[in-house]
């Protein structure tokens, strides 16, 4: 026994490293860690120029109204000859939004030497998927039912709650995005006139905001060391 | 006491069966390459470390077919669990006990 303590004590540097190690195991095994803040800031701003083209596109009146005039005047009928652009401009924003998340975190995994694809990338994609493949259908009902002025708090309430289901899967920072993507989203269902303003601020202003923290938190560091070396 | 305390040295002395307990412990099922390319070992290596493991029950081997492919998955069982919890609170305390 004393001759083990002895034994442990001379290789007390060795469990300490034997430790961090398994530490950076079950990190590196659980969790997706290469989801780049840089891929947040630009799918931020690419949600800012779609709510943009939208905001421009509509009347003035079609970018805020009151849910009274929806209901009384058919807002909705002056909606339904735009909807296709609008829903168009939001299919972009999407495609481009993933395609820049895409290259930013395939670049971060090369810098970190991590292989993009494995068993966490995974199961972080399908944990994303599951909420937010059920917040786009719930979504199309709305479109099919003509409920347009609800659509956008859905799609930040669901947004919100696939973020905070895969945060256990990614980087623990995407569980306080999604929550806010909730709050933004659940006080939008309220205030219903202002849908636009509130996506614009959902998926834009809150991903510039959360990437950047994320960013400086995990990635300026790195990079800064690589430029070092 | 003793017995627990050479028992956990014998199974965890190496650093590749400790690092493949670290990651069951954190996943519920986890297949041969992904531990091979996690810890950076070759076959033969990993396959005598966990049957080491299995041996002493502290983790479950789990086969089944993908199409016709067989598919080998690791689970950590709950005596494992238990076993890997010890060591890590005997390492804690004997490192806060050295003051380090």
């Amino acid at each position: 026994m004393y001759l083990k303590v002895l034994l442990y004590m001379d290789s007390n540097q060795e469990q300490i490293q034997n430790l961090s190690e398994i530490r950076n195991l079950m990190e590196r095994s659980s969790r997706f860690l290469s989801l780049s803040g840089l891929s947040g800031i630009s799918a931020g701003i690419i949600a800012l120029l779609g709510a943009g083209v939208a905001f421009f596109y509509l009347d003035y009146d079609e970018r805020y109204f009151s849910i009274n005039r929806y209901f009384i005047d058919k807002l909705d009928l002056f909606f339904q000859s735009k909807i296709g652009f609008l829903i168009a401009d939001a299919l972009i924003v999407l495609v481009l939004a993933l395609g820049s998340g895409i290259y930013f975190t395939t670049r971060k995994a090369r810098r970190n030497k991590l292989k993009v694809w494995d068993s966490t990338t995974k199961r972080m994609l399908i944990n994303v998927f599951i909420p937010l493949s059920a917040g786009g259908i719930f979504c199309l009902a709305l479109l099919y039912n003509g409920i347009f002025f609800l659509v956008a708090p859905a799609t930040l309430v669901f947004y919100g709650l696939a973020l905070v289901h895969t945060s256990k899967y990614t980087l623990p920072d995407v569980r306080i995005l999604g929550i806010s993507e909730i709050i933004t989203g659940l006080v939008a269902s309220f205030l219903v006139g202002y849908g636009l303003l509130f996506w614009a601020f959902g998926f834009g202003i809150l991903h510039i905001l959360y990437g950047a923290i994320m960013y400086y938190r995990y990635e300026r560091k790195t990079n800064l060391s690589v430029h070092n070396s | 006491m003793k017995e627990i305390i050479s028992g956990l040295n014998k199974i965890f002395d190496s650093r590749i069966r400790l690092g493949i307990m670290s990651v069951l412990v954190v996943n519920d099922r986890v297949d041969f390459n992904t531990l091979k390319e996690l810890l950076d070992i070759t076959d033969g290596n990993l396959a005598s470390h966990i049957a080491a493991l299995e041996k002493n029950g502290l983790i479950e081997i789990l086969k089944q077919f993908i199409g016709k492919k067989p598919n080998t998955r690791y689970a950590v069982t709950e005596k494992g669990r238990i076993s890997f919890r010890h060591h890590l609170d005997y390492l804690d305390k004997l490192l806060k006990s050295q003051g380090v």
